[in-house]
């Protein structure tokens, strides 16, 4: 429950913060309803619709209502996909308002003791921290070593916690050593004649859970002719905690890393994880009332750029390219494709796989329900939208998913999983199935 | 707000999921479309079925509570605004296609069903179904029946209108009644079918509607002709409908909407002149080529300075498309957008936009036109800020003045988007007292209580738009 002082601070720092031009900029022309999961997975209720969280954050500003936990309620259950955005004909900055909302309200509620524990935990003590993250071993380590367990047991967590995390826990991928995570590289050269400099962001889901995601990224890039750097003193991009009313802390994190990226001397810095490149390459808005930081952010933020525009852009589509014959789809990472507008070169990639049939699914575009934290903490509307994504996968009789996010991979796997399909598809980063295809090409006759 | 009573008898009726009246809920009902008007419901209510609806027009009709019936709420003429409080009734569990009669080539559907859906769906048979609102991505068939929506087909294919055949309605009395029917002649009785299209939800609910389809077209062309003077481009199309050519689309761009547009799509249209006309033409291959080819050499003839071909089906949607989205694209120009569809014979359009213009200029406000030109439907966009009261008094005034040239001109002051309770202060310069008499008149019969949709349609008395926050 808010309660009445709560919804008094909230409302006011509405008044005081919340983007007016942008709440004004809605003309509530109810375009971009058809475009957001949870409005029609809500069975069309308007309050979980783009349009309705636009109205009611416009009206707790305007003091016709109180945002009270049904205001709370529509804002949690926003996936935060932005997939109103690109359709939004007034380009209603979408994302930026329900992340000040957010912000604001997270920073005066008064959580529950459980909400709290996770919220601390993950933004607090595990996501800002590579060393911590590298030690972490999966979800259920995390989960088991963070303490979490223990408060989970005195505050009755388990009866909240979704059954979908053992689930969960069994598509986590196999986790490296400890020193296989502490070896990292922090400078590769081109394996073929040098185009480009490029300083690779590792991310901290990426660099652990992920570590042969990331190398094979890294050795695309040696193969597509980048000379590589991989700033030692990166931290995570803050995505998770943007999203979460963790504002403050983002902008610590991105000082960080502009300061780590900034000296490099790099033609871009690429990321491989939609959710991550998306939050970098918003840093200049981040940063924009920050006048010794707004400067730095643009050109930060100019920089970014997914693995796949990079690869396209240096022609490694063209390479041969070659698999066994399967079926492949492609879920977009929402992210990568709403604010990066990073869509057509996966699709490009993948086409150009001798072998590869390409099969485009229905709705490939709309968002796959994992979105950071949500398919923890809001499981039910999660599920819901991961049933029909893996409905319109099944039509498509694909082999292989390819993903461009680990928050993505992570959550196809868990569908595959609940649908019992695993021996017949697999989901994948694109990076992983691109090297295997550069690889399966050149392997040595015979083998 | 409701009584307990009330409130009971609704969840009694649909189940407690489909009543909500927490604040938050009745917020996001309290808009449409159209800017400027907001006001909350005291519930809202989604019945699953037709008997459902019956029940709840009874119980309100009893307890004297009003009923705004709301599809999508995109309606710009503040039509599902429930100014006056009451229920809003919602179709979201009313949304099938009842069946496809491809012998009797017509589609029966639900009022909730999204009209891009019905399209897609009777298109996947190779029928047709015109009527094309460039919100068809998200309006509803209710609404599309209600407003008697137009869209870009709507030069050669006319309007929603000219496809119900029949309806289910129920009205506030809880009587259900089926008007027409599947029958291509049928005059047993007064021709209620009609009366519903249009009605805005003031007279009853629409439950069920069969409409018409055609066969698909075999072809289509498009082209774009360039003007460097507006005028010029109204008198092609007045010129192109003179010579006996009856386009399926005639659309008209002025500069400042190009502008925005090609800066929301990104198609490559011109922006460095002063209007466009989007002429399309459907049907056999000769029939297309031959009035494409006549149709350029006309806009030659009024002074086009250049005449393009779309070379694909690509390029051709991709210009239909930068017209859909026009209206929505100008509002990124200024917070508010206040859009209006004045409507003149075809024939006088140029004198229109002339007026427009002058108009424009007089009251100091910005004003971008778009428009169904061939239809004489224009849409006069004002670019204006709901904070700057004094801009928005000069405003409504600037658009006082286009209703009166409109009707002066034989036109009207809505062509498509409805009187609501935005226009209705203006329905007396189109209708005369008389006119407005005689509706009120059927309303009454209908309705005696004012329970649908009330502060609709009629004006209470000569007031203005009106912000009503409760
Ligand atoms: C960007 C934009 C573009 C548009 N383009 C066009 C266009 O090209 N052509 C055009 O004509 N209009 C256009 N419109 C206006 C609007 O989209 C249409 O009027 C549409 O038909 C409304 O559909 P809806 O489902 O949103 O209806 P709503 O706005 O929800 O309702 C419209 C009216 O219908 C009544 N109603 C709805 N369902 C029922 C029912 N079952 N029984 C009784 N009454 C009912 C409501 O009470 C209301 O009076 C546009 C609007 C926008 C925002
Ligand atoms: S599409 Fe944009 S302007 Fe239209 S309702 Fe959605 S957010 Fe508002
Ligand atoms: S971000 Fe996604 S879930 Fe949230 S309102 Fe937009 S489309 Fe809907």
């Amino acid at each position: 429950m808010i309660t009445k002082q709560e919804r008094q601070r909230i409302q006011t720092e509405f008044q005081e913060k919340m983007d007016y031009d942008e709440l004004l900029n809605c003309m509530r022309c109810g375009f971009c309803l058809p475009s957001c999961p949870t409005y029609i997975e809500s069975g069309y209720d308007e309050a979980h619709s783009p349009r309705g969280r636009i109205a009611l954050m416009k009206a707790v500003v305007d003091g016709d209502i109180e945002p009270d936990d049904d205001v709370k309620r529509s804002l949690d259950m926003c996936l935060g996909c932005r997939a109103c955005e690109p359709v939004c004909p007034s380009g209603v900055n979408y994302g930026h308002l329900l992340e000040q909302a957010r912000d604001i309200i997270y920073q005066n509620h008064d959580l529950s003791a459980t909400t709290k524990a996770i919220r601390n935990i993950a933004f607090k003590g595990l996501f800002p921290n590579q060393g911590r993250m590298r030690t972490m071993t999966g979800l259920l380590g995390f989960y088991q070593r963070s303490g979490l367990q223990k408060a989970a047991r005195l505050t009755g967590i388990m009866k909240i916690l979704p059954d979908n995390l053992a689930t969960m826990e069994k598509v986590l991928p196999e986790v490296p050593s400890l020193k296989q995570l502490k070896n990292r590289p922090d400078h590769l050269p081109s394996l073929v004649p040098q185009k480009k400099k490029a300083a690779f962001f590792s991310g901290c889901l990426m660099d652990s859970m992920f570590m042969s995601t990331n190398d094979a990224t890294m050795k695309l890039l040696q193969y597509a002719g980048c000379e590589i750097v991989i700033p030692d003193s990166q931290a995570c991009c803050g995505a998770l905690h943007g999203h979460s009313g963790e504002k403050q802390q983002a902008k610590e994190l991105a000082k960080r890393n502009i300061i780590a990226f900034e000296d490099t001397g790099a033609d871009y810095i690429i990321t491989n994880a939609g959710g991550c490149g998306a939050f970098l390459h918003d840093y200049d808005h981040l940063l924009k009332d920050d006048p010794a930081w707004a400067e730095r952010g643009k050109d930060f933020a100019a920089k970014i750029k997914d693995i796949s525009s990079v690869l396209v852009e240096l022609g490694f589509d063209e390479l041969p390219l070659q698999l066994p014959d399967q079926v492949v789809t492609y879920q977009d990472s929402c992210h990568l494709k709403n604010v990066q507008k990073t869509f057509l070169e996966p699709r490009q990639l993948l086409h150009a796989i001798d072998g590869v049939q390409y099969v485009e699914m229905n709705d490939a575009d709309r968002c796959c329900g994992s979105a950071g934290i949500y398919n923890i903490v809001e499981s039910e509307m999660s599920m819901q939208i991961l049933d029909y994504k893996m409905k319109q996968v099944e039509t498509t009789q694909a082999k292989t998913i390819a993903t461009a996010n680990p928050g993505c991979l992570l959550q196809m796997k868990l569908g595959i999983e609940r649908e019992g399909l695993s021996d017949t598809i697999r989901a994948v980063h694109i990076v992983d199935l691109l090297l295997e295809a550069y690889e399966y090409t050149r392997q040595p006759v015979g083998s | 707000m409701l009584n307990d009573k009330v409130k009971h008898e609704l969840i009694s009726i649909v189940g407690a999921d489909n009543v909500q009246d927490s604040r938050a809920s009745l917020l996001v009902y309290s808009y449409d479309a159209t800017p400027q008007f907001q006001s909350m419901p005291d519930a809202v209510v989604a019945p699953r079925n037709t008997d459902e609806v019956a029940e709840v027009l009874k119980l309100c009709n009893e307890h004297h509570i009003p009923v705004v019936p709301r599809g999508s709420g995109t309606n710009l003429s503040a039509g599902t605004t429930p100014v006056e409080g009451g229920i809003v009734l919602l179709f979201k569990h009313m949304q099938d296609i009842v069946e496809i009669d491809e012998e009797n080539l017509t589609v029966t559907v639900q009022p909730g069903l999204i009209t891009l859906d019905l399209i897609n769906a009777v298109e996947a048979r190779g029928l047709f179904y015109p009527p094309d609102p460039s919100s068809m991505k998200i309006s509803t068939m209710g609404g599309n029946l209600n407003e008697n929506s137009g869209g870009l087909r709507g030069l050669k294919y006319g309007v929603t209108r000219d496809y119900v055949m029949g309806l289910e309605v129920v009205l506030p009395n809880g009587d259900i009644i089926h008007t027409g029917g599947k029958l291509a002649k049928d005059v047993a009785g007064y021709d209620l079918t009609r009366l519903f299209v249009g009605s805005e939800g003031t007279l009853g609910v629409i439950t069920e509607a069969t409409m018409k389809l055609v066969p698909m077209p075999e072809t289509k062309k498009t082209i774009l002709a360039l003007y460097e003077d507006i005028e010029a481009a109204a008198e092609a199309v007045s010129s192109i409908i003179a010579h006996r050519i009856i386009p399926t689309t005639l659309e008209f761009l002025d500069r400042p909407t190009l502008k925005v547009v090609e800066e929301y799509a990104q198609i490559g249209l011109p922006t460095d002149i002063e209007a466009v006309l989007l002429i399309e033409q459907d049907g056999p291959q000769e029939v297309v080529d031959h009035d494409i080819e006549k149709i350029a050499a006309l806009c030659r003839d009024n002074q086009a300075i250049r005449v393009d071909v779309a070379k694909s089906e690509l390029e051709a949607d991709a210009l239909r498309t930068a017209r859909r989205t026009a209206l929505s694209a100008l509002a990124r120009l200024k917070p508010t957008t206040i859009l209006e569809d004045a409507t003149v014979p075809r024939s006088k359009i140029a004198e229109m936009v002339r007026a427009i213009n002058d108009i424009a200029r007089e009251y100091k406000v910005d004003i971008c036109t778009f428009g169904h030109a061939g239809d004489g439907n224009l849409h006069p966009t004002c670019l204006t800020d709901v904070r700057n009261k004094e801009e928005i008094h000069r405003v409504e005034q600037a658009f006082e003045a286009i209703f009166h040239q409109a009707v002066e001109l034989g036109g009207t002051i809505t062509g498509e988007h409805g009187v609501g309770a935005m226009k209705s202060p203006y329905l007396h310069l189109k209708l005369g007292d008389e006119g407005i008499a005689a509706m009120k008149g059927i309303k009454q019969a209908f309705d005696p209580n004012n329970i649908m949709n009330p502060g609709k349609m009629f004006a209470k008395s000569e007031r203005k738009r009106v912000v009503v926050h409760t």
